[in-house]
């Protein structure tokens, strides 16, 4: 069970099959070492490991082309596994037809039948399986994506947002054990994606059934999300609590993908069962045992730029523990909530760091000399034989 | 998102089959009959029987002696294809960027005349062009024509013929190119170029050279062949080959000239096409 | 001026259908004409009677009830034949896929004169030449509207989403109540185009019947026939009764779909 966020700040690597993963009692969704190669020799999902419990919001987080996709296929059948296996509530899946296994869809494309008024779409799953009280199920499922006065309107008629709501109302009325969201927000502009966020949030609180999301947009996945699971080349690196991944990232990839990082080049002085001190161009700094992720000598020192503090040089800051002096102001960006910096350090690096406008410090200037610092508790550190910038390279960051 | 899934397997095959067994059986044997037949020793007949004697002489004799046809075919075909090119591009460009709410409704308006049978249609044309009628009156009136010009059993009557009854196979296709095009295109280039007609040339028509493409084809390939055209509207002196060919087949029976004709005509014709397969992918046309 | 010259290409474009429309002008009002001397190509005087007797002439009927005939058979046999054979190019992988292809195209590039003639050469070289009529018509017929019925559904069934069907099997549809359910009506529009379109290639033909007809006349071969002699103007009737009827299938379902958008 070391894979739910509730209970798993364990350094153990998020790919390592559990001891649990054979109980034929876990009533969530299992992923066991779920493979899927094509023929062209690209291996999308590697030996994938994954367990979803039953009724969580669950994002499988990563950029295009990471095998996200892929795994959600498989799940839902449309996709056959090269190897391993998907169990459901103890039942092995793995083979299984998609119209015979209690798993639905949001299409990316919401691939909304255009034949079909809105109504007939959303009864589309209860007449397949013969369900009965058609008409008073799907009245309550358009009453709750508030689509009930559409009923009769052909999908194309819908705006974007409606006919979101109706693929998520297509697949919702069938009470699948699992459903899979694919990117269901990509094709909205921004500022319905946020109330579809919200929407979508407040429906699966409402119904309690397992969701996983699938997305590769990061505040998407923190903020719907009560568990996250970071995907990178077909493998999961990391998976926790939205603020646990973003607080103790494991490796470089995470760092970067989940919001940004200032990764200072370090070799590990000491260690003791609390902290370990790492010697990082001459300074000392410290940084908790428990956010210690590498065990050779060489590591990245890790820090957000939202927890460093900025000041002038020798002046008193409210951070204890790691200063690092003779930095010099290289660019400054004003935008609004806080100030962003750039300081080119000694060792020639140039470190961000957001300061919010509080008004209790002042701004300061290009070429102006700063002395930077940090609390230990928020540093982490990482193997340097990771790329300090795998991860990084997104737009709007 | 998900790609086009093609499943393997012989379900394909066996769904393929009847329409393929057709078309090899009624299409492809056929033209290796007709091609055998073209080699046949012309000396035969349809009571005598034809012997194959590999007589390539046969194309070397329809050359010498339908030349004339062979020509007059191949250059009404081409006026025709020219005429609608003009006349398909005007309507299909109006279709696509004028029409606005109507476009529509006019492009049922461009097919719906030819559901009206070709051979009727041809002939109402014999009656718009007759030597009496209102267009010859109107031309002489302009001195346009001579107080005995006339325009039916003329070569001006069968271009005529041609060019209408072949302006839907220009108008769709270029239609469907034109339609396409992102207007901003057209817009960016008012703004790069100034001038309309310089934009024209340098973005519109690049751009519907697609449509230009099929569409010529189409129109180029059933005028070269259609002889009804000729037969309705034009005189002995606008035989074309279709008129030789049929009735070479069923009034001489001369069935290796007949043949060799045909062949001929074809494979002029795949010379062009294969041409624009290069260029396009045989899935693109149409 | 200015007004003229912003609306210059779409005067122009309306002249060119105003031109395809003449000669249906010129049927339409033939149908009503009472020619009176010899010359049928000219405007007598107003007459109904030959609304009021279109069979009257002798064959007229008759050889539009075999063209009728042949263009159903073929139009229905065209019809199931390209469907299969467009689904198999659409959804199914195997060898010979681009040869299948060519093939498909290739009666679309030859004209109708080779079309026919290579037919003639065969049914005379395998010994038919005798059995000229009604059935090598229509084997004629269902060859050159198959592979305007195959390009017609596959451009349809291409442009499908296959989203559409994974979402069908997504929601409990077995692969039988798919295709029945979304992907066969998603497709019947194509499929009716194409019925429309071979119909219509098929009842026009002349080229190619003639040449395969033996004894056998349809309505165009009839047309033909009576063009020296003096086409009755009967057949401007049946001429105009096609635009009608035609027009209104198309703008029916033009009306349908608009209703359906606009529901």
């Amino acid at each position: 069970m070391s894979q739910l966020a509730e209970d798993a700040p364990s350094s153990e690597p998020a790919e390592a099959p559990t001891a649990a993963a054979s109980d034929p009692s876990y009533d969530g969704l299992r992923l066991q070492r779920l493979t899927k190669s094509f023929g062209s020799g690209f291996t999308a999902v590697d030996a994938l490991d994954l367990d979803v419990p039953r009724g969580s919001f669950f994002a499988l987080l990563g950029p295009s082309g990471c095998g996200k996709t892929t795994t959600l296929r498989m799940v839902a059948g449309l996709e056959t596994p090269t190897s391993g296996s998907i169990t459901l509530s103890g039942q092995d899946i793995t083979f299984a037809k998609p119209y015979r296994r209690p798993v639905n869809t949001v299409f990316q494309s919401y691939a909304l039948f255009p034949h079909l008024d809105i109504y007939e779409n959303v009864a589309f799953g209860l007449r397949r399986r013969r369900a009965k009280e058609v008409k008073a199920k799907v009245e309550a499922m358009l009453d709750l994506v508030e689509l009930t006065s559409q009923a009769r309107k052909k999908p194309a008629q819908l705006s974007g947002g409606q006919q979101q709501r109706v693929a998520l109302a297509r697949a919702l009325i069938n009470e699948p054990e699992v459903l899979l969201l694919d990117e269901p927000l990509g094709a909205l502009d921004l500022k319905l994606r946020r109330a579809m966020q919200i929407e979508i949030k407040r429906i699966q609180t409402e119904v309690r059934q397992t969701f996983i999301h699938v997305t590769h947009d990061q505040e998407e996945a923190m903020t719907m999300a009560d568990t996250v699971a970071v995907m990178n080349a077909g493998v999961i690196e990391q998976m926790g609590a939205p603020a646990e991944l973003y607080e103790n990232p494991r490796s470089t990839f995470v760092a970067n993908f989940l919001g940004q990082s200032n990764l200072i080049s370090g070799t590990v002085v000491s260690r003791s069962s609390d902290v370990t001190t790492v010697d990082m161009h001459g300074i000392q700094v410290s940084v908790p045992s428990g956010r210690t992720h590498v065990d050779g000598d060489r590591g990245w020192v890790g820090i957000r730029p939202e927890k460093v503090l900025i000041g002038e040089e020798g002046a008193e800051l409210d951070a204890p523990g790691n200063t690092i002096p003779g930095g010099v102001i290289s660019d400054v960006s004003f935008v609004g909530v806080s100030t962003q910096y750039l300081v080119r350090m000694p060792w020639g690096q140039e470190l961000q760091v957001f300061s919010q406008n509080t008004g209790r410090t002042r701004m300061f200037r290009t070429g102006e000399r700063v002395e930077l610092s940090w609390r230990p508790e928020y540093a982490f550190l990482l193997d340097q034989a990771q790329d300090a910038s795998a991860g990084a390279q997104r737009d709007g960051q | 998102m998900s790609e086009t899934v093609r499943r393997k397997g012989r379900i394909g095959y066996l769904l393929l089959l009847p329409a393929a067994a057709w078309l090899l059986l009624f299409f492809v044997v056929p033209f290796y009959s007709l091609v055998a037949t073209s080699l046949f020793d012309p000396a035969g007949s349809d009571f005598r029987g034809y012997e194959m004697d590999y007589a390539f002489g046969n194309y070397v004799d329809v050359v010498r002696d339908y030349a004339g046809p062979l020509g007059r075919s191949l250059l009404y075909g081409a006026l025709a294809t020219m005429f609608c090119l003009v006349l398909g591009y005007v309507l299909a460009y109006a279709i696509a960027f004028k029409a606005g709410r109507w476009k529509n409704l006019l492009l049922v308006l461009v097919i719906a005349p030819f559901f009206t049978s070709f051979l009727v249609r041809t002939l109402s044309w014999k009656l718009i062009l007759a030597d009496d009628g209102f267009v010859v009156n109107t031309l002489q009136a302009l001195q346009v024509l001579g107080d005995d010009g006339r325009l039916l059993a003329t070569p001006v009557a069968v271009v005529a013929g041609l060019t209408y009854n072949f302006l839907p196979f220009m108008v769709l296709p270029l239609y469907a190119s034109l339609d396409k095009i992102d207007h901003r295109l057209i817009e960016a280039s008012g703004d790069l170029y100034a001038n309309p007609f310089v934009g024209f040339f340098k973005v519109t028509w690049p751009l519907s050279l697609p449509g230009v493409v099929s569409g010529t084809l189409l129109t180029f390939i059933p005028a070269v062949g259609d002889y009804i055209n000729a037969q309705f509207l034009g005189s002995t002196n606008e035989r074309v080959i279709g008129n030789v060919i049929q009735s070479q087949f069923t009034d001489a029976n001369n069935y290796p000239v007949a043949s060799a004709l045909s062949v001929l005509l074809m494979v002029l014709i795949l010379a062009m096409v294969l041409v624009y397969v290069r260029r396009a992918g045989t899935e693109e046309l149409l | 001026m200015r007004w003229l010259r912003e609306r210059l290409v779409l005067i122009l474009g309306l002249l060119v259908l105003v031109y395809t429309f003449v000669p249906i002008f010129v049927v339409v009002g033939m149908s009503f004409n009472n020619p009176g001397g010899r010359n049928v190509y000219q405007f007598g005087s107003f007459t109904l009677d030959n609304w009021k007797d279109p069979c009257g002439p002798d064959d007229l009927c008759s050889t539009l009830l075999t063209s009728i005939q042949i263009s159903l058979l073929a139009t229905l046999v065209a019809t199931v034949l390209g469907t299969l054979a467009a689904f198999a190019l659409v959804r199914h992988d195997f060898a010979g896929r681009s040869a299948s292809n060519l093939l498909i195209f290739l009666p679309m590039a030859a004209p109708e004169i080779v079309l026919g003639s290579s037919l003639l050469a065969l049914f005379v070289a395998s010994g038919f030449a005798g059995q000229l009529g009604f059935w090598t018509i229509l084997i004629a017929h269902v060859m050159f509207c198959l592979s305007f019925v195959v390009v017609t559904v596959r451009a349809r069934l291409a442009g499908m989403d296959d989203d559409l069907e994974q979402a069908a099997m997504d929601l409990y549809a077995t692969p039988v109540q798919t295709f029945r359910r979304v992907t066969f009506p998603l497709v019947l529009p194509g499929i009716l185009g194409a019925a429309l379109l071979s119909f219509s290639l098929s009842f026009d033909d002349f080229i190619v019947t003639n040449l395969n007809s033996g004894n056998t006349t349809t309505f165009p071969m009839y047309v033909y026939g009576q063009e020296r002699v003096g086409v009755p103007m009967q057949v401007n009737v049946v001429g105009t009764l096609m635009f009608v009827v035609s027009i209104a299938i198309v703008l029916g379902m033009e009306l349908r779909n608009r209703r359906r958008v606009a529901a």
